[in-house]
């Protein structure tokens, strides 16, 4: 019946804004700052970032071998 | 409980809605109830407790709602690109071509990499899915698919077996093997079954679960052995695009973004839809976890990339411009999460600095839409697919050698300072 499914649909709305709404959040500027270390911290490794050494990069442009 | 065979029916009419779905099964009292998913939530939303009317709950949703904005409205003290104002700038990025995968005879739509960052996955709009070695561009195994618009493929954990679906509503499994002759198609496996087409799939830790997400507005949980539908996520108005599931240190959730404009983090265990953000324009194509799994990336046709913080619970970085007009369709992180790579319409793939918000360089070289963009496990190269029937694996082409230099402004590498532009074209 339509009336009982509105009457289900407005409760699981209100269910489901009742969980967001007890969210526990942080501050953006905390969020911010430790989003910001995790980039500094793995920097480093980052070969997009960085680049990749050259003699362990198995995308290198493949060379020619020379055989006498 | 072991030695008890019973049959448990995993697609057939609901008892509740009749229609024709993936079941879950439940036992009152030992007696088995064959509920579709939807009339499962449904069922445990009946009736109203005492002093609730229809009246009620709706004022108490409007109350909830601006709870919600107001508590979201006191954490935002300030924007991500002032806190990262200290941040190193980058250098310019020498972004190359380094094999361009070529095979496909119609668009592709959508790639993925294996664990082993050498093999790629790939399918496309004519049904082909194809397994290529990067490293040589050989085509290691070719499926043809009964449907065309293969939306989705994923290769699983171990390498040993890919998942893709489309047009035909369902997910498949195709176990690889080492025999490069045998008819891969004969050892199909069909796991999913969803009510519209399949637009993503992904493998959870193992090769024994798939997460889906298709066009009915639903994702789901499937065992892969059985076919069970393990748990079903629904509470997108429209079509989910696209999925992404949490990397496996943070936990069990995933986020899915729709074309209802929204972006869902779900509890993989419980089915709830713990979070959501409805900043975007229009749909959102694609999602990606930055790899921290504290936040999120998405790309979406209002031709904006954002980025989502999940503990802050709200939108915290747009990447945009005026000059792009175009929708973007793909995104992911690099390695550290400092560069966002995002493939859009209008054939381009721009890179975004996460932290301050900048275009660092634009990509040129595919002749049609970009449709799917990954990095590899490793980060050290992406793979961009796209509507021009290629795939291209690309490196950063500076050696290592340079030192990142810390504090200040000095920028990573020597050298004049270039433009934004870097243009690539082969």
């Amino acid at each position: 019946m339509t009336s009982n499914s509105n009457v289900s649909n407005m409760r699981r709305l209100v269910e489901q804004l009742k969980l967001e709404a007890s969210l526990e959040r942080i501050k953006v500027s905390q969020a911010a700052a430790e989003l910001q270390q995790y980039c500094h911290q793995n920097a480093a490794k980052d070969a997009l970032l960085v680049g990749v050494p050259a003699g362990s990069n198995p995308f290198r442009e493949p060379r020619s071998c020379n055989l006498f | 409980m072991c030695d008890q065979t019973f049959l448990a029916i995993t697609f057939g009419p609901c008892d509740s809605c009749s229609e024709n779905r993936p079941l879950m099964n439940l036992y009152i009292k030992t007696e088995p109830i064959n509920y579709c998913s939807l009339c499962m939530e449904i069922m445990a939303c009946q009736g109203l407790a005492s002093g609730e009317t229809l009246k009620s709950l709706k004022a108490e949703s409007e109350t909830l709602r601006k709870k919600l904005e107001e508590e979201r409205k006191k954490l935002h003290d300030v924007e991500l690109e002032k806190v990262a104002e200290k941040a190193e700038a980058l250098g310019e990025l020498n972004m190359k071509t380094r094999r361009t995968l070529k095979g496909h005879g119609n668009k592709v739509l959508c790639m993925d990499w294996c664990k082993d960052k050498r093999r790629i996955v790939s399918s496309s709009q004519d049904g082909k899915v194809i397994v290529w070695d990067a490293f040589t561009t050989n085509k290691e195994h070719a499926v043809t698919m009964p449907t065309t618009w293969v939306m989705a493929c994923a290769y699983a954990p171990s390498g040993c077996a890919i998942a893709c679906g489309g047009l035909d509503n369902k997910c498949s499994v195709y176990p690889l093997s080492l025999d490069k002759d045998e008819n891969l198609a004969a050892k199909k496996k069909s796991v999913a079954m969803h009510t519209n087409y399949l637009s993503g799939c992904t493998f959870t830790n193992s090769d024994m679960q798939i997460l889906t997400s298709s066009g009915d507005g639903t994702s789901a949980l499937w065992d892969v052995e059985s076919g069970q539908l393990l748990q079903s996520f629904h509470g997108h108005s429209a079509d989910v695009l696209t999925l992404d599931l949490a990397p496996s240190e943070t936990g069990n959730t995933f986020v899915s973004g729709g074309s209802d404009k929204k972006a869902n983090v779900w509890d993989l265990r419980s089915g709830q839809n713990v979070q959501s953000f409805d900043t975007h324009d229009s749909d959102i194509n694609c999602v990606k976890y930055y790899p921290s799994g504290d936040a999120f990336a998405s790309a979406s046709d209002d031709s904006t990339c954002r980025l989502f913080d999940l503990r802050a619970d709200r939108e915290v970085s747009i990447y945009s411009k005026d000059s792009i007009m175009f929708g973007a369709a793909s995104v992911d992180f690099s390695l550290s999460g400092r560069l966002l790579f995002a493939g859009y319409n209008d054939y381009t793939i721009n890179v975004w600095d996460v932290l301050k918000g900048t275009r660092v360089a634009i990509l040129f070289g595919h002749e049609n839409r970009v449709s799917s963009l990954r990095v590899s496990p490793d980060g050290t190269a992406f793979c961009s697919g796209s509507w021009d029937n290629t795939l291209r694996v690309r490196q950063e082409g500076r050696g290592v050698g340079r030192e990142l230099k810390q504090g200040g402004t000095t920028l990573y590498g020597s050298g004049p300072r270039a433009a934004v532009m870097s243009s690539e074209r082969d």
